[in-house]
C-alpha cells in the first residue's frame, strides 16, 4: 500500500510536467490546428538559457526562491523570443498553404534546434545550477513526499488556472477563443489575428520555459536532445486529453504520468513506454477526441 | 520550368562530381604526405625486412574528432614505452620507430590507415584502437595479412573473435559484472542485490548478466532485476520497487549521464544502499551531475592514480615528467602496456618478423604491467585484475583490486 502511493506521489509529480508542456501543444492547435512539433525543442532551448543565465548572473549554486524565480523569468522571456521568432519566420509565411506543409515545417524547425543546439551547447550533457534545496517535507512508514514533487504541481496548477482565467476572461482571451473558431470572421470583427496568434506563442512558449526549469531543478541535466521524448509524450497527453482543450492537457499529463510510473511498478519496467502508450490506445479507442474533447464537426 | 532544370542539372552535376572528387583527392594527398615521409624513412631504414637496423610499429588511433582524447592519451602511454625502450638500446641493438596515423574516429578511416600501415609501411604489429567499433573495422585487415594486433582498450568481446592475431589488454565487458559481484559479495558483504539495467546497451546487458551469475553462484540472491533506457530522466518508479524488496546493495552498470540521476532520486526516496557499476561511470561529469548523492558509490576501472603499487606511482612520475604535469588517465596506462607487451614480446621472439611475434604475445604470462598482472589467455584477451573505486567527491578513491 505505502509502495502504491509512493508510485501515485511519483506519477502526479512527473505528470504535472508532461501537464505543462502539454499545455503549449494545446493551445497553438486549438488555435491554428497546427502541431507545433518545435515545441519540445523550445523547451530545451529554455533549459539552456536558465544554464547560461545562471552562469552569468553567478547564481549556479545558490539555491532559493529569489533564484527559482529568476531564472524561470529569463527561461520564459527567452522561449517566448524564440517561440515567437518561430511562428513570425517558419509558420506565418505559411499561413494560407495546406496544413501538411506548416507540418513538416514545424518537423524542420524541430530537427533544425536539435542540431543547431548540438553544435552551439555542445553534444555532451550540462548540469542544472541548483535552484531549490529538496526536501523531505512529510514522510509516513516508506513513503516520501518531497518539497519538488510538491512545488512542481503548485507551479503547474497556477499556470493552468492563470491561463484559463486569461482565455475565459480577459478581451485577449475572448479574440483567442474567436480567431481559434473561424480566423476570417475574427479578422472581419476587427481583431488582428495575426497578434493573436503571436501571443498565443508567446504563452505557450513561455510555460515551456517554465517546465524547463522545474525539470531541470528535479532532473539536473541537459542537453540539446532532451526535448523529444519529454516533448513526444507531452503531445500524446495533449492528444489524451482532447487536444485543443486546457483542463484536457493538464488531466492527460498527469494521466500519463501515473500510468506510466504503474505500468513499471507493477508491471515491466523493459516495456514502461509500451504499455504506457499501449493504455493510451485504448482510452482513445473508446474516446476519439480525447477525455474532455469534443467531437467538432467538420466545417466545410 | 523543366527544361530549364534539365539544362541546369547537367552542370551542377559535373560541379558536384568536380567537387567531389577533388575533395577525395586532396584528402588522400594530404595523408599520403604524412606517411610519405614516414614510409621513406621506414623504406630507408629497412632495405630487407627484418635485417633492417629498426622495427616499425605502427599506430592507429583517434588523434582528432569527437574522441580526441582518447587516441592522444592511448599515444603518449604508448610513446613513453618505445622511447624507454629506445633509450635503453632497443630490442637487441636495433631501434624502435613507431608510425602513428590518425583515424579521426571513423571506422572506415581506421580500415584505410591500417591497410596503409600494413602494405606500404610494413610494419610488424600494430597496436589500436580504443573504440571497439573501429578496432572491428581494422583487425580483419590485419588478420588477412597475418600482422599481430594488440587492442589497448576495446572491450566488446567479439574484437578478439576475428582471428588468431587479435589480441587485446583489457578486460572484457562480461568480467567487470563478475568483479563486482565478486566485490559485493565479499568485499561489501552483502547478500541480497538489486539489478538496474539500461536495457538499450549491450555494454549493460552483458555487465547485469554476469553479475547474475557470479552472485548467485557466491550464494547471493537476486532480490529486483528492472531496467530502465539511456536517454531516460525518471527512475522512480523502478527505485520504488526496488526499495519494498530492501535491496542491501544495488549494481547499475550503465553510463554516468543516467547514473548521476539515479543516485539523486534513489537518496531522494530514501535508498540508502550503496550503488555499485562498471567503468561506463569513470567520467567527471559523473560527481557534477550526481552530486553529494554519488559519493559512495563503487565502480570498477581499469586503472586508479590512487594506487600504492610501486610500479604505478613510478609510471605516473615518469608520465607527469614526460608530459609536463599531466596526469596519466588509464587510457595512456593501458596503450603503455600495449606498448610493452609487445616490445616484451619482439625481444622473446629474436626476430621481428610477424609470426614469431604473434607466437610470442599469446605466450604473454603473468607480465607486471602499470594495470595490473596480465597474462594473455587462449581466447587472447587478459586475464587481470581489475580496481574497484569508491567515489568521494571527485576523486575516485582506490578500494580493493580483484583478481580474476
Amino acid at each position: 500500500m505505502q509502495e502504491f502511493i509512493q508510485h501515485i506521489i511519483n506519477g502526479i509529480s512527473l505528470g504535472s510536467i508532461y501537464a505543462l508542456i502539454a499545455l503549449g501543444y494545446t493551445m497553438v492547435y486549438g488555435i491554428l490546428q497546427l502541431i507545433n512539433f518545435a515545441h519540445s525543442e523550445v523547451y530545451m532551448v529554455g533549459a539552456f538559457a536558465a544554464y547560461y543565465g545562471a552562469r552569468l548572473l553567478n547564481l549556479t549554486d545558490k539555491p532559493g526562491y529569489g533564484t527559482l524565480v529568476i531564472l524561470l523569468v529569463i527561461s520564459m522571456v527567452i522561449c517566448s523570443v524564440v517561440g515567437l521568432t518561430i511562428e513570425r519566420f517558419a509558420y506565418r509565411p505559411l499561413r494560407k498553404a495546406p496544413k501538411l506543409n506548416i507540418l513538416i515545417t514545424a518537423i524542420g524547425v524541430s530537427l533544425f534546434l536539435q542540431y543547431g543546439g548540438q553544435i552551439v551547447f555542445g553534444a555532451d550533457p550540462k548540469v542544472f545550477p541548483n535552484v531549490l534545496e529538496d526536501s523531505t517535507i512529510t514522510s509516513f512508514g516508506a513513503v516520501e513526499l518531497r518539497s519538488f514533487d510538491v512545488a512542481i504541481l503548485g507551479v503547474t496548477l497556477f499556470f493552468m488556472t492563470a491561463i484559463t482565467y486569461l482565455i475565459q476572461k480577459t478581451k485577449v482571451g475572448k479574440a483567442m477563443r474567436a480567431v481559434s473558431t473561424n480566423h476570417t470572421v475574427a479578422s472581419l470583427m476587427g481583431i488582428d489575428t495575426n497578434k493573436i496568434i503571436a501571443i498565443t506563442f508567446i504563452i505557450g512558449s513561455s510555460l515551456a520555459g517554465v517546465g524547463s526549469v522545474l525539470v531541470g531543478m528535479k532532473y539536473p541535466k541537459i542537453d540539446p536532445l532532451m526535448g523529444t521524448l519529454i516533448g513526444l509524450k507531452a503531445f500524446v497527453a495533449a492528444v489524451l486529453g482532447g487536444i485543443g482543450n486546457l483542463g484536457g492537457a493538464v488531466v492527460g499529463g498527469l494521466l500519463m504520468g501515473v500510468c506510466e510510473e504503474m505500468v513499471v511498478g507493477y508491471l515491466s519496467s523493459t516495456y514502461r513506454d509500451a504499455f504506457a502508450f499501449g493504455i493510451l490506445i485504448v482510452i482513445l479507442f473508446f474516446r476519439p477526441a480525447g477525455l474532455l474533447g469534443r467531437v467538432s464537426q467538420e466545417k466545410v | 520550368m523543366l527544361k530549364t532544370l534539365k539544362t541546369l542539372k547537367t552542370p551542377i552535376m559535373l560541379a558536384a562530381v568536380f567537387s567531389a572528387s577533388a575533395l577525395f583527392s586532396g584528402c588522400t594527398k594530404k595523408t599520403d604526405d604524412q606517411s610519405g615521409t614516414a614510409q621513406v624513412a621506414a623504406v630507408k631504414s629497412e632495405p630487407s625486412g627484418a635485417q633492417a637496423s629498426e622495427i616499425v610499429i605502427g599506430e592507429y588511433g583517434s588523434f582528432t574528432g569527437n574522441e580526441a582524447t582518447f587516441g592522444q592519451s592511448t599515444d603518449k602511454g604508448l610513446k613513453m614505452a618505445i622511447d624507454e625502450t629506445n633509450k635503453a638500446g632497443g630490442i637487441k641493438g636495433k631501434q624502435i620507430k613507431l608510425i602513428a596515423l590518425d583515424d579521426q574516429g571513423k571506422a572506415e578511416e581506421a580500415a584505410a590507415v591500417v591497410t596503409r600501415l600494413i602494405t606500404q609501411n610494413k610494419v610488424v604489429a600494430l597496436i589500436g584502437e580504443v573504440a571497439s567499433s573501429r578496432t572491428l573495422a581494422a583487425a580483419p585487415i590485419a588478420q588477412e595479412h597475418k600482422i599481430p594486433m594488440i587492442s589497448p582498450s576495446s572491450t566488446n568481446p567479439k574484437v578478439t573473435e576475428i582471428g588468431d592475431n587479435i589480441f587485446r589488454v583489457c578486460f572484457i565487458d562480461p568480467f567487470q559484472g563478475t568483479v563486482m559481484a565478486k566485490f559485493a559479495f565479499e568485499h561489501l558483504k552483502v547478500k541480497k542485490v538489486a539489478i538496474l539495467r539500461d536495457v538499450k546497451s549491450d555494454y549493460s546487458v552483458g555487465l547485469a548478466d554476469y553479475f547474475i551469475k557470479k552472485f548467485k553462484e557466491l550464494g547471493g540472491e537476486v532480490v529486483a532485476d528492472e531496467s530502465y533506457q539511456g536517454g531516460e530522466m525518471d527512475f522512480k518508479p523502478q527505485l520504488t520497487k526496488l526499495k519494498s524488496k530492501t535491496p542491501e546493495a544495488i549494481f547499475i552498470p550503465g553510463y554516468y549521464t543516467e547514473v548521476g540521476l539515479i543516485a539523486r532520486q534513489a537518496r531522494a526516496l530514501n535508498i540508502s544502499a550503496p550503488l555499485l557499476g562498471g567503468d561506463g561511470w569513470d567520467s567527471s561529469k559523473l560527481f557534477e551531475i550526481g552530486g553529494k548523492d554519488i559519493n559512495g558509490s563503487y565502480f570498477s576501472n581499469h586503472f586508479t592514480t590512487e594506487s600504492t603499487d610501486p610500479a604505478v606511482v613510478d609510471f605516473l612520475k615518469r608520465y607527469k615528467e614526460k608530459y609536463n604535469g599531466e596526469t596519466a588517465d588509464g587510457l595512456a596506462a593501458l596503450g603503455y602496456d600495449a606498448g610493452k607487451i609487445l616490445i616484451a614480446a619482439i625481444e622473446r621472439a629474436g626476430e621481428a618478423k610477424p609470426e614469431l611475434i604473434r607466437a610470442e604475445i599469446a605466450k604473454t604470462k603473468d607480465f607486471v604491467g602499470v594495470t595490473g598482472k596480465i597474462s594473455i589467455d587462449s581466447q587472447r584477451n587478459a586475464t587481470k585484475p581489475a580496481m574497484v573505486v569508491k567515489v568521494d567527491g571527485n576523486v575516485n578513491r582506490y578500494v580493493t583490486t580483484i583478481t580474476p
